[in-house]
């Protein structure tokens, strides 16, 4: 069966006055239906503007998508025209934002907002569309939804603000959701409820899931597959428990140990990655890790690695073996 | 996994109101818009005499018990004028405020959003319009096209829309960037669909305020327009026309000038008063300092 979404070669850049900046770089991965793929990685190492491009919604100028291509169901949506876009976005792949506070316009009210996809994209009639949203409000947890509707943001909390953005994002039955760091924005207790919440929705209907965090652990609880992004580029691919039982790549493998575990010793130090993330518009001429991997030989900084695999369904794109 | 917050109260635009309340000076305006409008409304009821019945027998007669503000120059009731003078000048006022605000906010926000070239271009029209003296040119146009209320309105409206299309123009670039709307583009909301559902009601607020503000400046710019001859025609009773008049009968009958003087002062700081208010309501930082005043 062919994937749900497979995207080869990816390349976003962005042309400032300071020179080509290389957010995403020749990346590719595939996600089947049903699936919850996680993207990690630090600030600024292009999580987010891969998932941006995968809906073209990468301001230009001064982004391009300068090669590559995103098939869809099919469909390579790099060449799909600006009718076809707006049927994909919000009806086919929803996008879930950061920031819950602002992604809700303060002026209408949450039901308008949450049942304008409906009427947008399935051409319902609004009185069908606002049992929708009712309806999809509860899925999503919010209490006495009929009356809510009529709130305007303002008047609901982050974590609701936020559940009303996921109801927004499944109203059409999407076949992918896309969630950007969908929990950087709230508390922890939150964060679980959200997620947990989420991951029960896209189950039951089949959905798959890109999530994008910079937090480890709601990849290890969440997610079926993770890629790790560094420098515009994916440097592993694994399978989520896997990934966590033998990371493969000096850069897991320092991410790994720079996060405190319940189980440590509490008189030992965390070892943190050494060094800044390279600039993106000024890369090594290697690979862009080396200048601060402690595994770093001679190859490493002539010639950038490609991804290998290593064991089943493993890929890490590594000179070196780290065992 | 219930939500227990508490569910806030639905006060702010309660808030607002009370604010424009509380605020002294903008509610004064209120009180004075609102008293111009009936005036203007019930011009027929309120005037005493036939605005147009001259009686020739009684010409530049001060305040008496059946004039209550004397008679002009051709013995008309001058009470009655200054009464029904209220429509036209509020008329002006309004139409005119309404097309610039319509004409200048529907190309603040093509600019604003569109940006590049269109942009550019909108932008480089409004410099020019900006340039220009709008006293002398309004003059000009009106001269051009002959007096009357509806060369007025539009000359007024061309020279004055600029000011919205700059204002919604920075609105417009601030509120674009906002997540909501890459939220929208995400949903796969039409451009059309955001700017007009998504952008122009987060943009409003200002032009709000500016309506109000630029009402009283229209009001103005008529009534000079009128008292240098080149705006409403008589008999058509206006503010403009009488003060003109009046004025060179100051020394005979004082009220004549000053009583059609005394309602565009009052109509344009009723407007600009009631324009700090709102600003004031409207803007969240100022809300609250309203009270002092």
């Amino acid at each position: 069966m062919a994937p749900l979404l497979s995207v080869n070669n990816l390349s976003t850049h962005f042309f400032t006055g300071n020179g080509v900046v290389k957010a995403v770089d020749q990346i590719s991965y595939e996600l089947n239906a049903g699936e919850t793929l996680g993207i990690v990685g630090e600030s600024g190492c292009g999580k987010s503007v891969s998932a941006l491009s995968l809906l073209r919604l990468i301001p230009n100028p001064p982004g391009k998508i300068v090669g590559g291509e995103i098939l869809f169901e099919g469909r390579d949506l790099l060449k799909a025209n600006k009718k076809e876009l707006s049927h994909i976005r919000g009806n086919r792949i929803a996008m879930i934002f950061q920031e819950p506070m602002t992604s809700l316009n303060p002026v209408h009210r949450i039901g308008c907002q949450v049942r304008e996809p409906l009427m947008v994209h399935q051409k319902m009639k609004k009185h069908r569309a606002t049992a929708e949203a009712i309806g999809a409000l509860k899925k999503v947890q919010i209490p006495d939804s009929e009356s809510r509707i009529d709130d305007f943001p303002h008047q609901f909390s982050g974590g609701m603000r936020q559940r009303a953005m996921i109801a927004m994002g499944l109203t059409c039955a999407p076949k992918l959701i896309i969630a950007d760091e969908p929990t950087t924005a709230l508390d922890v207790t939150i964060q679980a409820q959200l997620l947990s919440l989420m991951k029960q929705l896209t189950r039951e209907t089949g959905t798959a899931l890109i999530i994008i965090t910079h937090n480890l652990g709601i990849i290890a609880r969440y997610a079926d597959r993770v890629n790790v992004m560094y420098a515009g580029r994916i440097v592993e691919k694994a399978a989520a428990t896997d990934l966590y039982r033998h990371p493969k790549h000096p850069y897991t493998i320092g991410l790994m140990a720079s996060v405190p575990q319940l189980d440590q010793d509490i008189k030992s130090r965390l070892t943190p990655i050494e060094g800044q993330p390279p600039d993106l518009a000024d890369l090594p001429s290697g690979c862009a890790f080396a200048p601060r991997c402690r595994f770093a030989v001679e190859k490493c900084r002539m010639e950038a690695p490609r991804l290998r695999p290593v064991s089943g369904g493993h890929e890490i794109a590594c000179w070196v073996d780290v065992e | 996994m219930r939500d227990n917050t508490a569910r806030p109260l639905k006060r702010k635009h309660e808030g607002r109101v009370s604010t424009i309340l509380k605020h002294k000076i903008a509610f004064a305006g209120l009180v004075i818009i609102i008293a111009m409008l009936c005036m203007a409304v019930f011009a027929p009821y309120l005037a005493p005499h036939d605005p147009n019945d001259q009686d020739l027998y009684h010409v530049l007669e001060g305040p008496s018990r059946k004039h209550l503000l004397g008679t002009d120059d051709v013995g008309r009731d001058l009470l009655s004028r200054v009464i029904y003078g209220a429509r036209i000048s509020l008329f002006i006022g309004i139409v005119s405020t309404f097309l610039s605000a319509l004409l200048g906010s529907a190309f603040g926000l093509i600019s604003g959003y569109k940006g590049g070239l269109s942009d550019m271009v909108i932008m480089r029209i409004t410099d020019t319009f900006m340039c220009m003296p709008v006293m002398v040119m309004l003059l000009v146009i009106v001269a051009v096209m002959g007096p009357g209320v509806q060369n007025i309105i539009i000359a007024i409206s061309i020279l004055t829309w600029t000011t919205f299309a700059r204002l919604m123009r920075g609105q417009v670039l601030y509120v674009r960037e906002l997540p909501f709307v890459e939220a929208a583009h995400a949903a796969g909301a039409s451009e059309l669909r955001i700017m007009l559902k998504d952008i122009l009601p987060n943009a409003m607020a200002p032009i709000i305020v500016a309506v109000s503000i630029t009402l009283g400046r229209h009001i103005m710019l008529e009534s000079i327009a009128t008292f240098l001859g080149l705006g409403v025609q008589p008999p058509i009773p206006t503010w403009g026309k009488a003060l003109r008049v009046g004025y060179s009968y100051l020394e005979i009958v004082p009220l004549f000038s000053i009583a059609p003087g005394l309602m565009i002062t009052l109509a344009v700081l009723g407007f600009n008063f009631f324009g700090d208010g709102l600003r004031d309501a409207l803007d969240p930082r100022l809300r609250g300092e309203g009270k002092t005043l």
